[in-house]
Parts: C-alpha cells; sequence; structure tokens
C-alpha cells in the first residue's frame, strides 16, 4: 500500500492508470482507520466502566442515603443511641450510634487480635521458616482466605456462640465478642499476606549491617526489618481494618442483631448486619434509614482507602 | 614470609579453607594479621579476598551451603570453635560495607542502636557514646544539629561516615572495611581514608580494596589473593616495590585485573 | 597471650537471651495457631457435614412430601450465576486492561481508571447488594433475579479481572508490539494477534479468582437473586438460558447455607452445603495456584 502511493506519487504521469488503484487503497485505510478509532472507542468505553461504577455506587448512596438523615435529624440520626425502626407505639427512632460505636469496636477488637498474630505469621514466613514449611503455610493461609464467610458464620455460630454462652454463663452467646474472633480470623489472611510482602521488601543490607554489630538474628528482624516495613505493615493494618468493617454476613449469624451500645459480651448490630439483616423486610423510612447506613458506611470505607493508598504509595518508595 | 611476625598479632588464620558448595573460595588461607595497623588487602574480582573477610567476623554463615575448614583465631582463640557466641564475636570485630547501609531511622537511632542491642539503656551513657563515635568518625561537627534526622538523608559518603560511626559505637576491637570506599566521590573517599589512618590507633583495620593506589596510601601490610589463594603478604612498601611473586607483580602492575 | 578471651565466648546476656527464646517461641506459636486453626475448622466442618452428605441431597430438590432436602437448585443457580457474571465481566475487565495497558496515553484518565478499579477493589459486598437492589432490582428493573444478582457481581469482579489481565499484559515483551506494529498491521491488528494470545493465562486466573469470589459471596446474592430454595425452569438453549435469568430468581449455595443455617436452624444440611464450598474453594485454590505459575514462568 505504501510502494503504491509512492508510485501515485511520483509519477504524475501514470496517475489516470493507477488512480482506481489508489482510490481504492485510499478507502481501505480510511475503512481501517475508522475501524482503528473504533476499537479505541469501544475500549475506552470498557476503561470507563469501573469509573461508571464507582460513579453509580456513590450517585446512588448519596441519593437515596440522604432523605432519611433529613428526615430523622442529623444529629438524631449520628447521635440516637436508639434503633427502633418497627416501634409498636408509633414512635420509631432511627439512632445509629449503637451501630457505628459497634462497628468501631468490633474492628478494633478483630485488629487487635488478628495483627499481631498475623505480623509474627508475616515475620515467621518471611525471615524464620525455611522454603518448604513457608510454603506449606502459605498455602493453608491462601486456603483460609478462600473459605467463604457464611462458613465462617456457620462455625462461628455453632462453635464459639455455645461456648461464650457456657464460659460466662450468659443466656445467649451470641455477642461482639463471637463476632469480634470471627473478624480476627477473616483478616488474617490479608493481614500476612501484605505484611509479608512488605517484609521480603526490606533491603539485606539493612540485616546483614544489624548482624554484623553482634545482634542476634531475632533482634534483626524486629528491631531493624520490621521498622523498615512499617508502612506496608500499616498498609496490612488498614486492609484489615476495611476488610473487618466491611464484613456482614459472617458476624450476622454470631452477633445476636440487637442495637445495644457495644459491650464485649452484649448481643449486638453492626452497620453491615443492621442493613444486611433488615433490608429484606424494611419499608418506608425504615428502608431508607437502611440505605443512610450505607452511606456511612461507604464514607468510611473511602476513608480507608484513602490511607491505604497513602500507606502502599509509601511503602512502595522504602521497598527503593 | 614477611615481618609481620614481629608485630604483634590479633588474628591469625590456619589453612582456611572455605566451600560455596562445590566451589573451593578460599584455599589454605594463612595470614597473620598484626594489630593496630592497616591491612589491606587487594586481588581481581573473585579472588576471595571479600570472602576471607567476611570469615573474620563469621558473615559467611549467613551464606547457605557454606564449608568451613581450618582455624581463624581471634587473640589466640578459634572464632569457629563451640563455645564461641558470633554476637559476641560481631562486637569485638567490627564490619562497614561496601554500600554504605544506614537504618532508615535517625541518625541518633542508627549509632545507638548496637550499643542498645547490647543491653545499654541509659539515656545519658548512649548521649555519650553516641558523640564519641559520631566524633570518632569525623562526622559529629556535620550532624550534630540534625541527630533526630533520618540519616537517609545525608550524602552517600556522609552515610558511610554514619556507618563507621555505628560500627565504632560497639567499641570493637578490628574494623573491617569491604570496599568501603568504593561508590564514593574521591573527596568523601580521602575523607574516609584518612579517617581509617586515625583509627588504626586505636583499631585494627582490615580493608579489601580494588584501589592499589588506596592500598599504597593508607595500609601498612597488603595481602594479594589470587583464584582463593594467598600469594602474598607483607609489609605494603615491599609489596609494591619489591614483590616476591611474578603473579603479584603482574596485577600491581596492572597486567591483569 | 592463648588465654581464653571472655568476650567472645560469654554469650548472650540473660536479658538477651530470653528476648530471643521468648520471640521465637511467639513466632512459633503463631504459625502453629494459624495452621491449627485451619486444621480444626476443617476438620469440624467435614466432621459434621460430611454424614449428611448423599448423592441424593446434592442431585434433587427439597420436597416436604417426600420429607428430603436436595440443594441441586443451589448447586444450579450457583453454575448460572458464575456463568452469566463471567460472560459480562470477562469483556468489559479484559477491554479495560488492554485500553490501560495498550492505549491510554491520558494520564489522568488512566489515574481515574485505576483509582475506580481500586476502589471496587475495597468495597464491602454489603455497598455492593444496596446498590444491585437500587440499581439493577429496581431502576433496570430486572427484579430479584439471578441475572441481577450476576450484575451486581460484575461490579464486585471486575477489578479481579482487569489486574490479572493486565499483569499479563506486562509479560508481553515490547519488542513482540513493535515487530508487529512495524509490519503495518495497524494497533487492532497487533492486540488481537500479539498482545491477546499472550494474556490468555492472566484472563484464566482472573477467571478462576473471579469464580471463587462469585462462589464463596452471600450478601450480595441474597438481596439481588433471591433466597429461594425451589428449582427455576432452566432452558436447554443459549436463549433460553438467558431468558430463565431475566426470570428465574433463587439461592445459590452461600445463601443456601445461611437459610438453613439461621432461618431453618438445619444444621446438618448447613454443614452438608458448607463441606462442598469447602471442597470448591480448595478446587479453585489449586486451580488458581497452576494458572497463577505458569502465568509467573512467562
Amino acid at each position: 500500500m505504501a510502494g503504491l502511493r509512492e508510485a501515485g506519487e511520483r509519477s504524475p504521469v501514470g496517475e489516470a492508470a493507477v488512480a482506481p488503484a489508489l482510490k481504492r487503497a485510499r478507502a481501505l485505510r480510511a475503512l481501517r482507520e475508522a475501524g482503528e478509532k473504533a476499537m479505541n472507542a469501544l475500549f475506552l468505553l470498557c476503561g470507563l466502566v469501573a469509573v461508571a461504577f464507582v460513579l453509580i455506587i456513590s450517585v446512588y448512596l448519596i441519593i437515596s442515603g440522604i432523605p432519611a438523615i433529613r428526615q430523622v435529624g442529623f444529629a438524631n440520626f449520628f447521635f440516637g443511641t436508639d434503633w427502633d425502626p418497627a416501634n409498636k407505639s408509633g414512635n420509631p427512632a432511627y439512632g445509629i450510634l449503637p451501630m457505628i460505636l459497634t462497628s468501631i469496636y468490633g474492628t478494633a477488637g478483630a485488629i487487635v487480635i488478628g495483627v499481631p498474630i498475623g505480623f509474627l505469621m508475616a515475620v515467621f514466613l518471611s525471615k524464620v521458616a525455611r522454603p518448604g514449611p513457608a510454603a506449606v503455610i502459605r498455602e493453608v493461609v491462601d486456603l483460609l482466605a478462600g473459605i467463604p464467610s457464611v462458613v465462617y458464620g456457620l462455625v462461628g455460630m455453632m462453635v464459639l456462640v455455645p461456648g461464650i454462652r457456657q464460659l460466662f454463663g450468659l443466656p445467649a452467646g451470641d455477642s461482639l465478642l463471637a463476632a469480634v474472633i470471627v473478624l480476627a480470623v477473616m483478616i488474617l489472611p490479608s493481614i500476612i499476606s501484605v505484611s509479608e510482602t512488605a517484609l521480603d521488601a526490606v533491603p539485606k543490607e539493612y540485616e546483614e549491617a544489624s548482624l554484623a554489630l553482634g545482634a542476634t538474628e531475632l533482634e534483626t528482624y524486629f528491631r531493624v526489618s520490621a521498622p523498615a516495613a512499617k508502612s506496608g505493615i500499616a498498609a496490612a493494618v488498614v486492609l484489615g481494618v476495611g476488610r473487618a468493617i466491611g464484613e456482614a454476613m459472617a458476624i450476622l449469624m454470631v452477633a445476636g442483631n440487637v442495637a445495644n451500645l457495644p459491650g464485649l459480651l452484649k448481643s449486638v448490630k453492626f452497620l453491615t448486619t443492621a442493613i444486611a439483616g433488615e433490608m429484606s423486610y424494611a419499608g418506608g423510612l425504615h428502608r431508607q434509614a437502611l440505605f443512610s447506613i450505607g452511606l456511612v458506611l461507604f464514607l468510611f470505607i473511602m476513608l480507608i482507602n484513602a490511607l491505604l493508598r497513602l500507606f502502599l504509595k509509601k511503602s512502595g518508595k522504602e521497598g527503593n | 614470609m614477611c615481618d609481620s611476625h614481629t608485630e604483634k598479632s590479633v588474628i591469625r588464620s590456619e589453612k582456611l579453607n572455605l566451600y560455596y558448595g562445590e566451589n573451593h573460595a578460599l584455599k589454605d588461607v594463612s595470614l597473620d594479621i598484626p594489630a593496630h595497623r592497616i591491612s589491606a588487602l587487594i586481588g581481581p574480582s573473585g579472588c576471595g579476598k571479600s570472602t576471607f573477610l567476611k570469615t573474620l567476623n563469621r558473615m559467611n554463615d549467613l551464606v547457605p551451603g557454606v564449608r568451613i575448614e581450618g582455624q581463624v583465631l581471634y587473640k589466640g582463640q578459634d572464632i569457629y570453635g563451640k563455645d564461641v557466641d558470633v554476637t559476641g564475636l560481631r562486637k569485638e570485630i567490627g564490619m562497614v560495607f561496601q554500600k554504605a547501609n544506614p537504618f532508615p531511622m535517625s541518625i541518633y537511632d542508627n549509632i545507638a542502636y548496637g550499643p542498645r542491642t547490647h543491653g545499654i539503656r541509659s539515656r545519658a551513657r548512649l548521649d555519650e557514646i553516641v558523640e564519641r563515635s559520631l566524633r570518632d568518625a569525623a562526622i559529629w561537627d556535620e550532624v550534630k544539629d540534625r541527630l533526630n534526622k533520618s540519616a537517609l538523608g545525608l550524602s552517600g559518603g556522609q552515610q558511610q561516615r554514619i556507618c563507621i560511626a555505628r560500627a565504632l559505637a560497639v567499641e570493637p576491637q578490628v574494623l573491617l572495611m569491604d570496599e568501603s570506599t568504593s561508590a564514593l566521590d574521591p573527596i568523601s573517599t580521602s575523607k574516609i581514608e584518612e579517617l581509617a589512618m586515625e583509627l588504626k590507633n586505636r583499631y585494627t583495620v582490615i580493608m579489601v580494596t580494588h584501589n592499589m593506589q588506596q592500598a599504597l596510601r593508607i595500609s601498612d601490610y597488603t595481602a594479594f589473593f589470587l583464584l582463593g589463594e594467598l600469594v602474598e603478604f607483607g609489609d605494603t612498601q615491599t609489596i609494591f616495590s619489591r614483590p616476591a611473586h611474578k603473579r603479584t607483580e603482574a596485577y600491581i602492575t596492572g597486567r591483569f585485573g | 597471650m592463648e588465654e581464653k578471651n571472655l568476650s567472645i565466648s560469654r554469650g548472650l546476656s540473660s536479658r538477651r537471651r530470653a528476648y530471643d527464646l521468648g520471640m521465637r517461641a511467639l513466632l512459633y506459636s503463631s504459625a502453629l495457631l494459624v495452621c491449627a486453626l485451619l486444621v480444626l475448622l476443617m476438620g469440624y466442618i467435614l466432621f459434621k457435614g460430611i454424614p449428611h452428605l448423599s448423592w441424593q441431597f446434592l442431585s434433587s430438590e427439597e420436597s416436604v412430601i417426600k420429607g428430603i432436602e436436595g440443594i441441586l437448585p443451589a448447586l444450579i443457580n450457583t453454575l448460572y450465576v458464575v456463568i452469566a457474571t463471567l460472560i459480562i465481566v470477562l469483556p468489559l475487565g479484559v477491554g479495560s486492561a488492554i485500553y490501560l495497558t495498550e492505549y491510554a496515553a491520558n494520564k489522568k484518565l488512566v489515574s481515574a481508571i485505576e483509582f475506580a478499579t481500586e476502589t471496587l477493589s475495597g468495597m464491602p459486598s454489603i455497598i455492593f447488594a444496596l446498590v444491585g437492589v437500587m440499581v439493577f432490582c429496581q431502576f433496570m428493573s430486572l427484579g430479584t433475579s439471578l441475572l441481577a444478582g450476576a450484575f451486581s457481581l460484575v461490579m464486585m469482579t471486575l477489578p479481579t479481572i482487569i489486574r490479572t489481565t493486565q499483569e499479563s499484559l506486562k509479560t508481553v515483551p515490547q519488542s513482540y508490539r513493535e515487530g508487529s506494529l512495524a509490519l503495518g498491521g495497524g494497533k487492532w491488528h497487533m492486540v488481537r494477534t500479539v498482545v491477546l494470545p499472550s494474556s490468555v493465562d492472566g484472563i484464566v486466573t482472573g477467571c478462576i479468582l473471579a469464580v471463587g469470589r462469585i462462589v464463596g459471596e452471600s450478601a450480595v446474592l441474597m438481596f439481588t437473586a433471591g433466597m429461594g430454595m425451589r428449582l427455576a425452569k432452566y432452558g436447554d438453549t443459549p436463549v433460553e438460558f438467558f431468558e430463565s435469568l431475566f426470570d428465574s430468581s433463587g439461592a445459590t449455595l452461600t445463601v443456601a447455607l445461611y437459610n438453613y443455617a439461621k432461618e431453618r436452624a438445619d444444621f446438618n444440611s448447613a454443614f452438608a452445603v458448607a463441606v462442598v464450598l469447602l471442597v470448591i474453594a480448595f478446587l479453585i485454590n489449586i486451580a488458581a495456584k497452576l494458572t497463577g505459575k505458569k502465568l509467573k514462568k512467562r
């Protein structure tokens, strides 16, 4: 095709003879360019789907989340301690403070239990374990990550809840404590794998310098390697927070679902479990209030995502 | 073999053989390193000089599949013996690496890391050690106002002197320097060379270098390694002016390298 | 001169030895704890579930009259949702990855897309459930149906497909691309003949991971795809397949498990479903490892 064009340009004398072929070539090229443009546009559209989804999620949550907050009143909604949408005497209350606090306490509890274990596990995998056992343990962690949350919920229901009831002599074992334990187990895999990646990226030179000063290997791992990987480990913690605060089904099965102010052995309702537990029957303002809870959860998650991005960026820099 | 016998020795290797798996990296190296002198280890890349250096503080232990035969005596005691505590050994025999590797912490914490590791908790003691070490490493004046800033913010030459200060902070007897100036500019290099000459009054310095001018400038003794063997060890002036072996002469006159 | 040198043979101070021992004990016990956790968890579920797992349970519909439990509908629903979701998400995800690695010139747009992808991957499933209900069930009037469920899951699995495809696209050497372009084939030709074929491994890995997430998902499907436990009508031809997606709704395996455990207190059936889910999770894990390894080799 290029040859044709050159021939055409070089010998204007022969233009008449070449013209039809030239025309056809031009048409072909135009067609092809149009095709290229179409494909480009098509791929661009695909690329924009993710952006569109995020926009749809944000817009829908804001539109459907705001009315109930307005109607209930900002202060009543966020600081009200009563959640009683189905009040029989016709005085429904829509205060979500118990749920906000429960979500925060529950997440904090899961972090307090899950992070130390996950971190130690990551140090073990990254620094201490020999390659064979480490590979086996990584498989174990991956398997834990692949277990569906309802399965965790089921085991929690059948083992943790009766256990807590007996241990503390309660009428029912459904409690914040049960939820915290389930969440701690569920966030372990992500904490382990993100911390391990961060620890693996610590330059060997730091560890050599520490050993050459007469530190033992364990002193080196905890006093040099771990501080050097702190942003990555922080990212692991934040990721764990995001996972814990967003989990619904597993804790719906073990938390008891009464909107109490949080207490370790009390039956509680999380932001997520309020939605998951009441969505199927709620109507009117109650349903709208659930969307408002969704909006609150969404804002929490966006905040956590921003933090996560920050730490991951920092940790990427440290890796260099 | 050399006049180092008249000096007091601090480290002596006897028929030292080292294998990385199948690779015989050090062959029958016997070497007597005099105290309070600078000894330079020279030789072409892969000749074993760095490997030898790392046997002296047992950093080679970290390499998987390494096997060591023979003895390294530090003040008469075999450092590969059963009752030796590696952490104690490495406290006595400090090391400065090829690439400056300060920890990603403040300058103060970098220097205090070693003493803290070895059990010093008192803030006043630590302050004193940090200042002394930084002064000894000739960098106190440059960093005294920014001790709490990250050590990674310093220039390459400054970072290397921080690493020297960090090594000095645990009060070693011997300082191993593994091509510690090879990544630095000439000005930083000469500062570290001056520093090394200062340090030999109180420490024994053993340095691996690629730079023969450097060995000639600052070392008292020079060991020439080739293919895992110690070819020659002796007074630096003698080695460079009247080498006993043809191979040494060939190397220092630049015929291979 | 030959006296023993105390400083190198004294050993660690008791304090340091205690630290060393203590930390080592902590490391090993955390590893032991996590492994024990998995073993106990698996063992407990298998122990409780296997006795109630039978061919009849897997292959029949529940019937009060006959007095039998069966999860065939849940199995079929799960399969339907998996297939429908993949059919929708694959072109979108692969196309998006191709745009990001091959076409995109506008840096701002790329970072917007990457931001959106990250945001989606960090979004909890209950949010997808809410939005799915609003957008697909109500606004697009799909009602509570497998298709609405599949659409909602597309939002959830899109980041996975994009990421794995992108990773495998990045392994295609630049010289291949240049070689193809130099032949004058045009960009689409290059993508079709050079880029896409070499990204197959990544796409397959993405699919496997997405299947894992879909099978394990419950919150989204509970609200968008329904909780019915009865056999819906499924077609024999592809057209009927899609038609039935619109008007059939029902519980997938995870939702069925939730139903058994929470609504009916039929724990035997719940554990039997849990065993099925574990087996699927295990198989997906192995499959992902195998394809992932293949991807890494390149």
